[in-house]
Formats: structure tokens, C-alpha cells, sequence
């Protein structure tokens, strides 16, 4: 029997997840601890696993990792879990390397499978921004282990077989902030709407140069379809932050996909949901987006892309 | 105001076919350019950017082997003060818990009012160091800045959080925050720049230096190895398409119109 203990940034999005990377590693007693929430986000946490652990949340209402570390830490001291389990999520970057370092655990970071194998945590995750898969493992501890997971990479389905406990937990006391949130800022409402539209013509750092971006817009054009990009594009203010899609930008459920000089780093296809028809244009053929394209083009973008505009307006006449 | 920044000499491998070498443990790397990690370089700018509006000194920070030296003196050439490298050979096989520690130790004792990472690294992707050092030290973290201020003793940042949501925080100084690509505009660094800084002195530390204890480096502290690099199976979803452009282009007319594209 293996302990886990998954940490919710929030239900609807990534609890199942959690359930079912826990339920993974084979005969799990599942915990999960969330800091604030309703009632209905405890029950449904009840439904996914064996005992629920409601801290209060943080005094700003905010997502806080020095709160939730603060609160879990003398949980995770009483306990010993053997694993801690949470979602390799902005967020989640934010808490987890801390709440390893400050709990002794070994930890294993963005792992798409997971195992134990005797007393030792073996995943795999991926490096060089998915070009290359790695297997690693983390050593036996005494402290038990720690691991964030790669949205997405486990199943979402509910399986709704348990009927938790529901436990409230007292806040930890004589804490002090040390960091306050100000504002979160909302998206200027003005902004295009990426995430309504059917077609997306997306660009990467392919491009190359940001006169070179016309050519992705005629493309788009033609299409009648929405021009999104890459976070590199942002970086560079080629296009507005409300074009990007990805794990730091939008998601998006369009039903037509068509990538130009797009890697495909998780990231950015953290933010494609629904499953839609990719076509990948990139000259590199090791490009991880070609691993979820449906149908992808290895060449030069430059001649491949005006051509398409060229024969898709040819085709509608 | 005193600042220190972390930094990383990477692996450019967006030009190369990448090959796994017979360890099956490591690339092939004769082919491989090595530049400062892209997240750090927008840290370092960071860095220089709060010296120049508030006056300081910017350490720039590596652990590595000597090759890394190269990556300081470009930290230098973009303005930082000075540089620290944690340099011995048994540092290429450390962890990432054991290249904090190697920071955390090096670190101990110095007055420090912000500590800057790259929010993650081209070449691992964990994003792990920053945090684990902010534990270690036992300073407040903000991840993923994406602007970044200091007003009145304490930094303002701006990073990313859930959604695609950015969020504004005030953090008590010292601080580590790591950066994200996108927070600014880093200076454009000649070879004529780097040659200026050719002279500067860069103090090393090695592990005996450092008196780094059994539990903090080394195989009984290292946490996590590598069993396996493989490239993923290529094309598994993805049909590729053959032949002259022409052919390739009118083939993926077919399948917009399929899908109701057209």
C-alpha cells in the first residue's frame, strides 16, 4: 500500500488528474489537501479520494505556495506520506520545488509516467523541450518522495469510488507573509478572442522575423481563420500577449490547428485542448510538434506557407 | 542594493539532429553550440537593469565545469560587477538538489537582497534549482516573473499564475525570484564587450573550498539519476507528407477541405 498525498490548485481542473496519477502506482491509500475552497469543491474531492484535508486559505485569497507550504509541512512531518503529488502547473512550480526542499523528499519534476520500483520513484519526463525523453529515477527515501505531473498526461476521467472523510485542519500558527498578492490582473477585455475560434493558424519562433509574420497572416486570412503564436513571438512584442497559446498563455478548443515554425514544446500544447486536426509546417524533423501533428510538412516555411494561402484561395475560388 | 544571479551554460540544440551517444546517458555533443541558458540571460538583464536604477552590485553566479567560465564573462559584458565560479569536475554530475546546495553553501553569510534565477533551464526543464535554493535559505519565492520591481525595501513582481492569469505580489526583501523569458529586452553582448571583461578576475570555489559535507554533494547525497535518454518515436500521430512542395501543399488542401476548413 503506497500513501499519497495530492496537493489541489483546483478542483475542477486538476483533481481527477491527481486521483488518477495516485491511483497509478497501484494499491494507494489517496489524500488530497486543498487551502480554502467550498463545500462542493470538498465533496467533490471526497468523491475522488479516500480522505480530504481542508486548510483555510490564505489570508489574500490568493494562491499562496508559502501558505499551502506552511500549512502542509507539519502535516507531511505527522504523516509521512510516501509520495506527495502535485500538477507541474505555474503554480506548481511555484510550491513544489520549496515544500521538496523543505520536507527532505527527493523530487521528480513535469513526469508523464510514474512508478515505484522497490523504494525508488522512477519517471519519465521530457528534456530539451521534448526532444529527448529521459527515465529518472529518485532514490529510496525516508522522507518519502515528491512529484509534480505533466497536465494532461493522466487521465481526467472521474472515477468517482471513494467516499472520503473530510477533515478541516487548523492554520498554522504565528505565521507570517512574506510575500502579499496586490492585484490579479485580468485580460484586457478588448483583446481578440482566441479561444472562440474554430480555425487557428499558430506561429512559432520559425518565423524568424517579425516581417516575416505577414505572410502567417495572409495565410490566416484566407482561411478566415485567428493568427495565435508561441510565447517567444509575445517576448519578442511581435504579437499581443491575447494571441498566446500555452500553459503561460491561452487555452484553446479550435477544430483546425495549422502550426508554422511551432516546436510543439508542451508548453505550447499544453494550451490546445479538444483534440483538434493539427498540420505542422517546420523544417526540423526532430520538432516534437510532429508527434502530435496529424499531418505535417518537413520544409522550408517560407516557400511551403505563401503557397498554401496561394492554392487555398485557388480551392475556394 | 545587492543582487546575485544564478546562472547556466546550455546546449543550443535547435540546429542539430540530436543523437543519443552509446551510454545511452548522454548526447552527442560535438555538434551542440553552448550559450547562457535563455531564461538566465533575462535574468541577468533584470539584474543590471535594478543595479542601474538603484545602484549595487550584480554577482553572476555558476556551478560547472571550466567551460562554464564563458557564460560569466558575458554576464560581465552586460554590466554585472562580479563573478563567482563554483567550478570543480565533480560539480558536471551533480542533481539539481546538489547544485543548490553548491549555491545555498556558496551563498551562506553574503548580504543579499534579491537572488535571480532563469524560472527554468533549455536543457533539464524542471525548474527546480530556484526553489530549492529559497528553501534552503529559508527566503520568500516568486516564480515566473514577467516584470519586476523595488520600491521602498521590497520587490514588486508581476508573474504567471493559473489560466494564463499574471498576478502582482509584494515580497518582503531578501527574495529569490526566478524570471521568465519576455521581462525585458536583454543588451545585445559583442565579442568586443567580452574581450573588454577578458581581464577580470573570476574567484572559483571547488567543492573542498566550499566544505561541502557528504550529506550536501555527492553519491550519498544525490537524490536523483538518470537511467535512460531516448528520443521519443517520431511521427506517431503525425503523417508526414512526401514530395515536391506542390504535391505536399495540394495534399493538405485535401485534408482542409475534409475537415470542413474551406
Amino acid at each position: 500500500m503506497v500513501d499519497v498525498l495530492t496537493i489541489i490548485e483546483d478542483v475542477a481542473d486538476d483533481a481527477a488528474e491527481l486521483a488518477n496519477a495516485a491511483r497509478s502506482l497501484g494499491d494507494a491509500n489517496t489524500s488530497a489537501l486543498i487551502c480554502g475552497g467550498s463545500e462542493q469543491d470538498a465533496d467533490q474531492l471526497a468523491s475522488l479520494f479516500d480522505q480530504v484535508i481542508v486548510f483555510p486559505a490564505s489570508a489574500d485569497q490568493c494562491w499562496d505556495a508559502e501558505w499551502i507550504a506552511a500549512c502542509a509541512l507539519p502535516w507531511l512531518r505527522e504523516h509521512r506520506p510516501d509520495l506527495v503529488l502535485l500538477q507541474h502547473t505555474n503554480n506548481g512550480l511555484d510550491l513544489a520545488p520549496l515544500l521538496a526542499a523543505k520536507s527532505g523528499r527527493p523530487m521528480l519534476a513535469d513526469c508523464f509516467t510514474l512508478e515505484f520500483r522497490e523504494q525508488e520513484l522512477v519517471a519519465t519526463r521530457s528534456v530539451y523541450g521534448g526532444k529527448v525523453h529521459a527515465q529518472v529515477v529518485a532514490r529510496q527515501s525516508d522522507n518519502g518522495h515528491l512529484a509534480t505531473i505533466r497536465p494532461g498526461a493522466f487521465s481526467a476521467e472521474t472515477q468517482a469510488s471513494s467516499t472520503g472523510a473530510v477533515e478541516s485542519a487548523a492554520a498554522p500558527q504565528g505565521y507570517q507573509a512574506r510575500r502579499r498578492c496586490l492585484e490579479t490582473l485580468t485580460p484586457d477585455p478588448g483583446a481578440v478572442d482566441i479561444t472562440q475560434a474554430e480555425i487557428l493558424v499558430g506561429v512559432g519562433r520559425g518565423i524568424e522575423e517579425e516581417d516575416n509574420l505577414e505572410m502567417v497572416r495572409d495565410l490566416a486570412d484566407a482561411l478566415g481563420a485567428e493568427l495565435a503564436c508561441t510565447r517567444p513571438v509575445v517576448d519578442k512584442q511581435w504579437l499581443e500577449k491575447s494571441r498566446q497559446v500555452g500553459t503561460s498563455g491561452l487555452t484553446v478548443k479550435p477544430k483546425i490547428y495549422i502550426t508554422v515554425g511551432v516546436s510543439g514544446s508542451f508548453q505550447h500544447l499544453g494550451g490546445v485542448k479538444g483534440g483538434p486536426f493539427i498540420v505542422a509546417i517546420n523544417q526540423d524533423p526532430a520538432a516534437p510538434i510532429f508527434a502530435s501533428a496529424d499531418v505535417g510538412i518537413v520544409g522550408d516555411l517560407f516557400d511551403l506557407v505563401p503557397l498554401l494561402e496561394e492554392k487555398i484561395r485557388e480551392r475556394k475560388g | 542594493m545587492e543582487i546575485y544571479v544564478c546562472i547556466k551554460r546550455v546546449a543550443d540544440t535547435s540546429e542539430v539532429e540530436i543523437e543519443v551517444d552509446r551510454s545511452g546517458l548522454a548526447l552527442e555533443e560535438d555538434d551542440f553550440s553552448w550559450d547562457i541558458n535563455e531564461w538566465d540571460n533575462f535574468a541577468v538583464e533584470a539584474a543590471v537593469q535594478l543595479k542601474e536604477e538603484h545602484g549595487g552590485n550584480v554577482t553572476a553566479i555558476t556551478v560547472g565545469s571550466e567551460d562554464d567560465e564563458e557564460v560569466l564573462r558575458r554576464a560581465l559584458a552586460m554590466g554585472c560587477d562580479q563573478a563567482i565560479h563554483c567550478s570543480d569536475p565533480a560539480f558536471e554530475n551533480g542533481d539539481a538538489w546538489e547544485v543548490a546546495q553548491v549555491l545555498a553553501t556558496t551563498l551562506k553569510g553574503k548580504a543579499l537582497d534579491l537572488l535571480l534565477f532563469g524560472a527554468i533551464s533549455a536543457d533539464e526543464n524542471r525548474g527546480q534549482v530556484g526553489g530549492f535554493v529559497a528553501g534552503l535559505l529559508d527566503l520568500p519565492l516568486v516564480s515566473l516573473a514577467t516584470a519586476l520591481k523595488v520600491e521602498d525595501g521590497k520587490a514588486i513582481v508581476q508573474h504567471e499564475v493559473e489560466n494564463g492569469l499574471e498576478r502582482v505580489r509584494e515580497v518582503d526583501l531578501p527574495a529569490v525570484i526566478t524570471v521568465q523569458t519576455g521581462i525585458n529586452e536583454p543588451r545585445y553582448v559583442s565579442i568586443r564587450g567580452i574581450r573588454k571583461v577578458g581581464s577580470m578576475e573570476i574567484p572559483t570555489c571547488s567543492l573542498n573550498e566550499l566544505r561541502l559535507t557528504d550529506e550536501s554533494f555527492g553519491a550519498s547525497a544525490r537524490r536523483v539519476r538518470l537511467e535512460e535518454l531516448r528520443l521519443p518515436a517520431h511521427g506517431d500521430g503525425a503523417q508526414i507528407l512526401e514530395g515536391r512542395d506542390e504535391e505536399m501543399i495540394d495534399k493538405v488542401v485535401d485534408f482542409l477541405q475534409e475537415k470542413g476548413a474551406l
